[in-house]
This record gives C-alpha cells, structure tokens and sequence, in this order.
C-alpha cells in the first residue's frame, strides 16, 4: 500500500451535517479505517464527484485508493469485482441512477451470484453507490429510482437512507458487510441536514424503523419519499388522522416483521416510493403484508408511486412523482373502507 | 476462417492494392488450401505468427521468443506431451460421460490443448487465471482436480472448486465478463506491490464483447500486470472470426496502447514461450499485454453443437494437419530420446485417468435439496431464512404422509 497523511481526519463528535457530507465522512473513516476499502467512479478524485459526495478524499487518500476511472461502468463493477477477489472492499460509484445499465450485467451475473457460485468460499463486499431518484429538475437518465430491479435478484443488498444520521451509519454497515450491497442515495435530500454522531451505536442495517407513531394508517418509504411522508402525517393530523410514518431503509431485505407490526395495530397500510408501482417494492410489500395481516386489514394496501410511463421531462416530474397531495389522497381512499 | 479470406471473398471492398500475401502458408493458422493469394486489405502490417515447433515437428528458431524455453529440458517437453495427451483424454471421457447421460452438457477442449498447457505451464504459482468454461487443460496446470470441472456440467453446483486454493477462479459462461475481473485482481495485484501476474483467458467471439474492451482499456490506464489470453478458435458457435473482426485480433491491442502478438496455438512451445514473455512483462511493471493464440476448435462448440450445420470437414481435415499432439510428439521422437515406454506409460496413465473421471462422476451424488439456500449471502438475508424455512415446512409435510402410507401397510 502507498503511504498517505490524511490532512482531515473523520468527525469525532456529533455534527449536523448534510445527507452528501455524511456519506463523505462515512466514506473518510472507513478509508481511515481499512487500508483495504478503495473508493472509484467517474470524476470521484479531484472533482470530488458530481455532486462532491467524495470531496476530499483522493487529496488525502491518494489516487491509489480514490481512484477516477475510464467512463464504463461495467468496467468499473468488473474491475471492483476483481479488487474483492484480491482482498479490497471497493465502494464504486455511478454517478446518475439511469447510468447503472451498462453495469447491470456486472452486477446481475457476476457480481450477485458469485459467492454462491464458489460454495462460499469467495466474498464480494462491493458497494456500488447510486444517486438516485427525481425531484431535482434534471435532464432524462438523471432522475430514475431503479431499486426494485436489483432487489429482485438473489445476492445483491439493496438499502437507501433517508437522512444524514443513517447515510453516515449504513454506510459504514455497507462497506463492512460482506454481501455486495446496492446503496442508493436520496439525491433530492443530499444537501438536508441532521445530526451525525460518530458515537452512536447504529441498529442492524436492514431493520425498519417507525420515525413516527400513528393510530389510523400506516405510509412506508425509504430514501426520498420518508421526508414527505412525514409531511403528508403533518398534513393529515391538522384534519385529525393519526398516520404512522415507517421508514423502511432496507429495500433487500425488507423488515415485513416491522411492517406487520404497524399495520396489526394500524390496520391500514399505504406504500409510497418514486419508483413506478408496477412491480415496484410496493407491490412486494402489498402482497406479503396481505399475507401477514389479512384479518387485521381494514382496507387493501395501497401503492403511491411513478407511473409505467418514461422518466418525464423535468417540467412534468412534479405530477409523475409522489407528493403531498398524491399521498393524502391515497390516505383517504384507504380510510374509506 | 481468418480476416484474411473474408477480404478475398468481398472483392468491393477498397483493398491495399496490389499487395498479395501467402498468409496461408506461412502462417499455420490459416486453412492453406483455399486462400493461399489472399488479398490483404488490414492496412496493418501481415499478421506475423510466432511459431517454435512446425507441424511437421521442426524446432524453428526465434530470436525474441527462443530465450523464454531455451533451458527447457527434455523431461518437461515430455512433461507438456503427458499434459497434452491426459487433457485430451480428460476431455474425450467427459464428452462420452455427455453421450452416457452422465454429464448435461460438455464444452470440449479438442484441438486446443497446445495453447492452454503452453500457456498454463507458463505461469508461476502465485500468479492468477481467470478462465472462459473451456479451459480444462489450464485448470490441469493449474492443479486443479479435473473432475471437479465437471460438477456444474452434471448439474450438482454451478462451479465445484475454490478458486484460491489454485489461483483459478470459476468458469465464466457469460463470455468476456472475467476478462474485467481479471484486470481488477490485476490492479490489485500492483496495489499489493506483489510481482505476480494474472492470465484472462477469453475467445474470438468473447473479443466482440464491451467488457473485453473496457478490461483492455481499464488495464491500459492503470497499466494491471495482466494478460489476455485469446484462444482463436475460428469459431464462435456458428460464427467464424470474420464475423467478429476486421482486423486480426492481436492487433487490437494497438489501439489500446500495449502489444499484441499472434502465436501459433497449436504449437505448445510458442504459446509457453510468448506467454511466459507477457507475464514477466506485467510483472516487470510493463502493463497488459495480449496474445492472440490462433488454433481451431476440432470439435462442436458444446455436445449441443452441430458444426455440420455451419462448416466443411476439409476446414477440420486441413487443421488436423496441424494437431498440437502430433507435433511434439514428432519432435520427441526424432530430437530426443524419448522411447516407446514413455508412450505406453503414458496410454496406461489415460486409461487410468479416464476410468478416474468416469467412477467419480457416476459416484458423484445429487445434491441436498437445502443447497438452494446455501450461500446467497455471506452474512444472511431474511428472506432467504424464511423461504428456507417455508421449504423445510414443505417437505416436511410429506414425512407425515409417508409414515401414514407406512403404517396402512
């Protein structure tokens, strides 16, 4: 290994900080940490990513560790794949949601499947980090929420943080955890600020949790869509309804024991995620949770999500995505039955 | 089939005018009958072949290549002769074992032997293969037992070894795939400050691939200590090379910023000598470097192949000419004193071999029905936990059915 002074260490003390910064610091004390976790993508060194989620890092790291890579992203899976079959923890980076695809072979065939393939006896800690999602005005390929497509393939983790406290922590858990995980980053919330304290002792990486208690319904979301789902609480306490908010944060696995806990006491469930709902996550949960919890259910689960049409254009995203009115008017046809 | 005919076939094609080549004759790769005026039309230069062993069995001198076998001693050209023939006889038992019902499918080496021992005897311990599905003769090399090649043939697991207790990873059926994660243990290799070296072993057809290209190009940029090992067999299933390139492959790697070199696959001193000279390149620090081992696939791409759908028997007749086995053995019988109770012996250790294969995979038991769930993940995934536990539900349920059966009667 190449000898490196980092200039800045990682934070030491509570600190609020930006969901973006969080992910920076996260990344800054595991490459402290583990001279084994290198970090790559596109523009990830001295650009510090296109949207400065690794700023810093290869000015203090060095360009062995943070490492800029060609523009292929089945070159950069494929090549992380490698680094992990020598011994390396990568946390590769693609730099928009809709640029996954040329790496989706890497990732589906190779990258998912190879721990198996070798009867255990190779492990893959990749992570490949995806900003993902709409909301922030940008052109076609910039604003898609892919998850559902890696959450069903068998080997692959899928998670997605909703705030600077968690992107800190289940990052770390990422990058320690020996599964290739998917982490997709709220990029509409990058620059949202919370607390992030590097002493707190973080729950299991894929357990749900309920950020706010309710009696009448229950909204679950992950990433970008559990900001609004508080405000769609916010919204309807003002009318007398008390909805529970779940903020999922595993997508693979999903915490159904959280989820069936809520809905046995809430007895109505409304799944809200960018993604479209067409064989979305929501219609996994729909359809376990019916399972579950179908003499508790008051009402079938319902879906808020994208609709099975392209990306729209920027001009257009506000009617595709789920916002506050979409969400409190699923919230009525559930409390209707 | 090589670029070459598929220039004299397309006489529209703006040529190099006027310049004729005997690409056929010199070079061992090509079929000869057919094309011996082809037009060149590449603009390069004509591909070269290296080639140290004639397919009569004549040693040829070659001053860039001669240094990396100039010590090699009689017992290890006999040594690449037993691994060629025991390879071989691996490779005919596991296509009966096929015809017998034993294995599902088998993707048979015939033909091709010379370039994998010579290029897997050429590697060092420590260094590291990523292989294609058809590299039997290297995982020989690499020590590999040859019958646990043949698991995901039969269906038992879907790749029956540990990689690292050989430095030989898995198979990898989707072609030209290993070739990125081969420049990726690479770069980690030069991150190690180790000096050893890794060989991707990919194919014409894998050479059309987006990821070979991006391995050439990511191994180009961080200068990885790997080589590319392209077995031109002439033939992609039913796709002969010139449907894959316009350019002899090996000249390729031009354009990527490091050297490519057209060996004569079939002659298993070549191939040894040209890869043993790109592997010390990597470990020099040089970078990556490909080699093109031109050959032929004697035999269907899979049991499931019908070549006689898509090729002529002249075109295997005039390889056969050219067989990497009868070569060397020619030249250890006039240069050496190779005697006939080196052959036997070795006919007996075939058979013997091959009795091997055949008990071991007839014994070779299907697997638990819980293996599904084995090793998803590393660290678990509760799904998996619950839909074993569903399966465990599921199969237990019979359990009490038999006993029932069992005590009506």
């Amino acid at each position: 290994m190449t000898t490196q002074t980092a200039t800045s260490a990682s934070i030491s003390v509570p600190k609020n900080m930006a969901l973006a910064k969080a992910i920076n610091e996260s990344l800054r004390k595991a490459l402290e940490a583990d001279p084994k976790v290198l970090v790559m993508g596109e523009d990830v060194g001295k650009l510090g990513g296109v949207f400065r989620v690794t700023d810093g890092l290869q000015k203090d790291f060095g360009e062995d560790r943070v490492i800029d890579t060609p523009l292929a992203e089945s070159g950069i899976v494929g090549t992380a794949i490698g680094l992990a079959l020598r011994g390396y923890r990568p946390v590769v980076e693609i730099q928009f949601d809709g640029f996954v695809f040329p790496a989706y072979d890497q990732i589906v065939t190779q990258l998912a499947k190879m721990h198996a393939r070798s009867l255990g006896k190779v492990k893959l800690p990749v992570v490949v980090r995806i900003p993902y999602g709409g909301g922030i005005g940008a052109v076609e390929h910039h604003s898609e929420s892919p998850e559902s497509l890696f959450a069903h393939v068998a080997g692959l983790k899928v998670v997605s943080p909703s705030n600077a406290s968690d992107a800190y922590w289940m990052m770390q858990q990422a990058i320690q955890s020996d599964d290739p995980v998917i982490f997709f980053e709220p990029k509409r919330r990058y620059w949202d600020k919370a607390e992030v304290n590097p002493d707190a002792i973080p729950g299991p990486l894929h357990r749900a949790r309920v950020v706010r208690e309710g009696t009448d319904l229950t909204l679950a979301a992950y990433g970008p869509m559990v900001k609004l789902c508080q405000e769609a609480a916010d919204a309807a306490a003002e009318e007398g309804r008390s909805l529970e908010v779940l903020d999922l944060r595993s997508v693979s696995p999903l915490d159904f024991d959280t989820i069936q806990a809520s809905v046995e006491r809430t007895r109505r469930l409304i799944v809200v995620h960018e993604a479209p709902v067409f064989f979305g996550s929501g219609a996994e949960i729909a359809a376990r949770i019916t399972e579950r919890c179908f003499y508790h259910l008051e009402a079938p689960v319902l879906r808020v999500g994208g609709y099975h049409a392209p990306y729209p254009p920027a001009r257009l995203e506000e009617e595709y995505l789920p916002g506050l009115d979409r969400v409190l008017d699923a919230v009525d046809r559930s409390l209707a039955y | 089939m090589t670029v070459e005919s598929t220039a004299a076939r397309k006489t529209t094609r703006r040529s190099a005018a006027g310049k004729t080549g005997s690409t056929g004759s010199k070079a061992a790769g090509t079929t000869g009958t057919r094309r011996a005026t082809a037009k060149k039309t590449t603009g390069g230069s004509e591909p070269e072949l290296v080639q140290l062993l004639t397919p009569e069995g004549k040693r040829v001198k070659n001053a860039q290549y001669d240094p990396f076998v100039a010590d090699i001693t009689d017992d290890e050209l006999r040594g690449l002769y037993r691994d060629m023939v025991l390879t071989r006889r691996f490779d005919a038992e596991a296509t009966s074992l096929q015809r017998q019902g034993e294995l599902g499918l088998w993707a048979s080496l015939l033909g091709q032997e010379a370039a994998q021992i010579g290029s897997g005897r050429a590697t060092r311990e420590d260094d590291y293969v990523f292989p294609t599905y058809r590299e039997h003769g290297v995982a020989w090399c690499r020590g590999v037992d040859p019958t646990n090649l043949l698991g995901m043939f039969r269906g038992v697991n879907n790749g029956g070894w540990d990689p690292n207790s050989n430095n030989f990873h898995l198979y990898t059926i989707v072609i030209g795939s290993q070739t990125l994660h081969a420049t990726g243990y690479a770069m980690g290799v030069a991150k190690d400050g180790a000096d050893s070296a890794v060989i991707a072993y990919f194919g014409d057809g894998a050479s059309s691939q987006g990821d070979v290209a991006e391995a050439f190009t990511f191994s180009a940029v961080y200068n990885a200590p790997v080589v590319f090992f392209c077995q031109n067999n002439q033939w992609a299933i039913s796709e002969p090379t010139e449907k894959q390139t316009r350019v002899p492959l090996y000249q390729r790697a031009q354009g990527f910023g490091f050297p490519g070199v057209r060996v004569d696959g079939n002659d298993v001193l070549g191939c040894l000598a040209v890869t043993k000279w790109a592997l010390e390149r990597a470990r020099r620090g040089e970078g990556p470097t490909l080699v093109e081992a031109y050959t032929y696939r004697m035999g269907a791409h899979t049991t499931s192949d019908d070549p006689t759908r898509y090729r002529h028997d002249d075109e295997r007749v005039a390889w056969e000419a050219k067989d990497p086995i009868a070569r060397l053995r020619s030249y250890l019988e006039s240069e050496t004193d190779t005697n006939e109770g080196f052959f036997a012996e070795l006919e007996a250790e075939s058979e013997a071999l091959g009795r091997r294969v055949r008990e071991v995979v007839r014994a070779m038991p299907d697997p638990d029905h819980f293996a599904i769930f084995e090793n998803v993940y590393a660290d678990g995934h509760a799904l998996v936990d619950e839909e074993r536990a569903q399966f465990a539900a599921y199969q237990a349920s019979f359990a009490d059915v038999d006993a029932e059966e069992g005590e009506e009667r």
